[in-house]
């Protein structure tokens, strides 16, 4: 190991943090850019918000800043609405392609994968390289669009045309431009992913001894490998509907601003719709299966039990992995395609609820019987499960044609998705966080300060998305930039189905609740920060005293990560196993030292 | 620990970790280049009635772009063969060869972009339509001078399959006063010739980018070859699959573009 050691510490700063090739540097790198772009994406929010709840006020104390910064969209400090479409479509597109996919599957599975399944590196360390770099090309691309003359893509985040290539800016270009380089990146990031698994698992890791989080980043990156060329196939042709004035998506006898526009036409704005789907839905698949691993990890490490139905839950990834891509057309019911075609994809979204109920089920009953520790990382954990229920079960009516028709483009989609993705996902990305912090720096979080973040945010992201259930069945529509002020019962009295001012009132309510969990994160990032140099030291290498290989490692692991090629003797979860003298056995753990005569649990010092 | 299995395949896989990487990086090609077939067939399925162009590409010249692709291929495999039997100069050999032929291919795709964008379909003001190849278009000159022909009814242009490849047509001097409308047969012109530049740009920005990989391998390969030749011929094999992957996609544009 020395010789890598010393050679690490020779390559200079550039090549140890910047251009690394090494898989944690670049998961490291991965993270905090996407944790960057994740408060990002949220301010762009709360300003929104702002907008919402007091359409056309001045934004209080950053008004004149975003005046000084977006030019006249924000004139004296008011968020326009064409800003509020801007805001609103890179919101969606920083939260999806910039924050969550490079935390989930990018930042914790580069960190984590090798090092679970025994491998030294990724397959492809300079593959995993130009991977990052191509994401962070494709980020600069996306921030530089928000001081072009005219703004950044204001076309929401699925950029339909003939909206999106009509909107006469340059943002929308810079959109496609940077779509692709995160198209590019998470397609290689996919490649050697999915290599590495098959490749460099340790002597004895076979398929069935992976751990639950590997097999989950395994179909996530071939969600993202087959998943995004359509997309990139349709980012090209809109391209060219910009640039070259082709017609792909741009229907014959289209008219912009009430002049026909000069074009050949002949073209099919359902194209776009249907190629953007074809992605976006297994998208939502990447955001939700490495959370659904990290959880798995947790949940077996904190109630010192092995996962309940561990092939079930195998299975049902991969179930979920092949349905998710004969559903996306579910969010298109109101484009007019045919009740036949309706009626096939209806049939496959419900069938798609299923091996998520067996994972969510076997999640739950892991719990039962077991001791349960209950530190930060499992706080989430355990608020993950009916979160995401949550956001599942009301999946449900947006799935059958007939409720969608009502509930579609409402705010109740909004808080559907919103539950999976925000207290769903993002939960289990904070889990994973206070989980691995003590292995990349030999440190814990503080535990008091976790547990502030944990309930503060819990509280605030269900006062957030609980009463957008009650707008959107009430009929409030999404992307208004006055939040529906217009169709409310106080400007327009008497109108049949207006919006009442209970409903308009919890815009107010969201809005502070949204501040409160913005300013509920502050302790998260202190931290993260302050942990690093003065945490309490971890006990051990294996402070969680955990089976999987990560914790196995010294810590935090050297260039090529283990002291010795791992061999691997059992299943990922050997938690509790009678006459043992510890409650865990760690996979590499040799056979003739495992019952009776086992040796002391090793404590090394963090390096 | 270094990574293992960079050239030894894994026994229980039987491959080494680049060629699963190229055939994954080949799936999601595939996946790329099936969308755009798809977005072909809805966009013709969609166009109306006698409104789809036949006969707008040289069969010919595509037949004979067709033919060098696949001899390239065959002197891909012939290179690869030739590092495995240990003979560098035949590799050599065999890569310069399917280096010109990439650039052969190239230049007649060239050519026939040049051939589409010199077409113009001119819309003059009593309703006619001059349709033909550009010969004299001065700005400061009153009359533009194209080699074709004139028809009344747009629909007579889109099928041409009738006709020979290399017809010769009259000179038409046509006054710039009576032209309502002139156009060229770029992307912009209708779907078809959208889709057609679409679909063969992002082909040959394949063939160039393959011949880029081919040519390192070709100029730069003694090195490796001396010190590490399994590694090399990896290399040969893995930049070959991709080779071929383009030249099946070569194999579906042209019937799909050409001939029906």
């Amino acid at each position: 190991m020395h010789p890598h050691e010393a050679h690490h510490e020779d390559a200079g700063f550039w090549r140890t943090y910047v251009f690394s090739t090494d898989h944690k540097v670049i998961g490291i790198q991965y993270g905090m850019t996407a944790l960057c772009f994740l408060l990002f994406g949220f301010c762009l929010m709360m300003l929104m918000r702002w907008q919402i709840a007091h359409p056309g006020e001045a934004v209080p104390v950053i008004g004149p800043l975003l005046a000084a910064i977006m030019g006249p969209v924000a004139a004296k400090g008011i968020v326009s609405p064409d800003l509020y479409n801007m805001f609103g479509a890179m919101h969606g597109t920083i939260m999806v392609f910039l924050a969550i996919v490079p935390l989930a599957f990018a930042a914790f599975g580069n960190y984590v994968v090798p090092l679970q399944i025994g491998a030294p590196d990724m397959a492809f360390p300079r593959v995993n390289m130009a991977s990052y770099q191509a994401y962070v090309i494709g980020g600069v691309i996306m921030l530089t669009s928000f001081v072009l003359p005219g703004g950044p893509a204001q076309a929401g985040w699925t950029s339909y045309s003939p909206l999106a290539t009509s909107i006469p800016t340059d943002g929308q270009t810079f959109w496609i431009i940077g779509m692709v380089c995160l198209i590019t990146s998470s397609l290689l990031g996919a490649v050697n992913f999915i290599a590495t698994i098959i490749q460099l698992r340790a002597p004895g890791m076979t398929w069935m001894r992976l751990p639950f989080f590997v097999w989950a980043q395994f179909v996530t990156a071939f969600l993202l490998l087959l998943a995004f060329p359509p997309l990139e196939a349709a980012a090209i042709m809109q391209l060219m509907d910009r640039v070259a004035h082709t017609s792909f998506f741009l229907p014959t006898g289209l008219a912009v601003g009430g002049n026909l526009a000069h074009i050949s036409g002949g073209g099919s704005p359902l194209l776009w719709q249907h190629l953007f789907w074809f992605l976006a839905h297994p998208e939502v698949y990447v955001l939700i299966l490495p959370a659904m691993g990290i959880v798995g990890e947790i949940i077996a490490n904190n109630t010192r039990k092995p996962l309940w139905g561990y092939k079930s839950l195998v299975y049902s990834v991969l179930t979920i992995g092949f349905l998710s891509f004969i559903v996306w057309a579910h969010h298109m019911y109101l484009t007019g395609m045919g009740i036949r075609i309706a009626t096939f994809f209806q049939t496959t979204t419900i069938i798609i609820s299923i091996p998520s109920v067996i994972i969510l089920t076997c999640m739950f009953i892991s719990l039962w019987g077991g001791s349960i520790r209950f530190n930060t990382p499992m706080l989430f954990v355990m608020a993950f499960l009916p979160m995401f229920g949550i956001g599942g079960l009301t999946g449900l009516p947006l799935g059958f044609g007939y409720s969608d028709i009502h509930l579609h483009d409402t705010y109740y989609v909004i808080a559907h998705f919103h539950y999976i993705v925000a207290p769903g996902t993002i939960f289990a990305l904070f889990a994973g966080i206070y989980y691995w912090f003590p292995k990349i720096t030999g440190r814990m979080m503080n535990e008091f300060w976790g547990r502030v973040h944990f309930w503060l945010s819990l509280i605030f992201m269900n006062f957030i998305f609980q009463p957008m259930f009650a707008q959107g069945m009430a009929g409030m529509l999404r992307r208004m930039a006055d939040g529906g002020a217009n169709y409310s019962q106080a400007r327009t009295p008497g109108l049949t189905g207006g919006l009442s001012s209970t409903m308009m009132g919890l815009h107010t309510w969201i809005l502070w609740a949204a501040i409160c969990l913005g300013i509920a994160q502050i302790p998260f990032i202190i931290n993260l920060f302050w942990s690093i140099k003065h945490g309490q030291p971890a006990k051990s290498d294996n402070p969680w005293q955990a089976t999987t290989l990560e914790w196995q490692t010294p810590t935090p692991p050297p260039h090529g990560n283990f002291a010795h090629a791992p061999q691997v003797h059992r299943g990922p979860y050997e938690y509790s196993v009678p006459d043992h003298d510890t409650d865990f056995t760690p996979q590499n753990e040799p056979e003739e030292t495992a019952p009776g005569k086992r040796r002391p649990i090793p404590e090394h010092a963090p390096a | 620990m270094d990574i293992p299995y960079t050239v030894a395949p894994r026994p229980d896989t039987g491959l080494y970790n680049a060629k699963v990487g190229i055939w994954l990086f080949l799936a999601s090609e595939v996946m790329l280049f099936g969308a755009l077939f798809s977005s072909y067939i809805l966009l013709r399925v969609g166009a109306p009635e006698g409104y789809w162009p036949h006969g707008w590409l040289n069969v010919p010249v595509g037949t004979a772009n067709t033919l060098v692709l696949i001899t390239s291929s065959i002197t891909t495999v012939m290179a690869w063969a030739s590092c495995k039997m240990n003979q560098f100069g035949r590799f050599k050999f065999f890569h310069a060869c399917t280096i010109l032929l990439a650039l052969t291919f190239v230049c007649i795709k060239s050519y026939e972009y040049h051939d589409k964008f010199t077409h113009y379909e001119i819309v003059l003001k009593d309703g006619r339509i001059a349709d033909g190849h550009i010969v004299e278009n001065n700005p400061k000159a009153d009359h533009v001078v194209i080699a074709g022909h004139y028809v009344t009814d747009k629909k007579e242009l889109y099928d041409l399959s009738g006709l020979s490849a290399f017809h010769k047509h009259a000179e038409l001097s046509i006054p710039r006063e009576q032209i309502a409308d002139m156009e060229r047969y770029g992307p912009w012109h209708n779907t078809y010739l959208a889709i057609y530049f679409t679909l063969t740009g992002l082909h040959a920005l394949h063939v160039i980018g393959g011949a880029i990989v081919i040519s390192f391998l070709w100029f730069t390969g003694r090195k490796m070859w001396e010190s590490d030749p399994e590694r090399f011929t990896n290399r040969v094999e893995v930049s070959g699959l991709f080779w071929h992957f383009v030249d099946l996609v070569w194999i579906f544009l042209f019937p799909v573009l050409y001939l029906i």
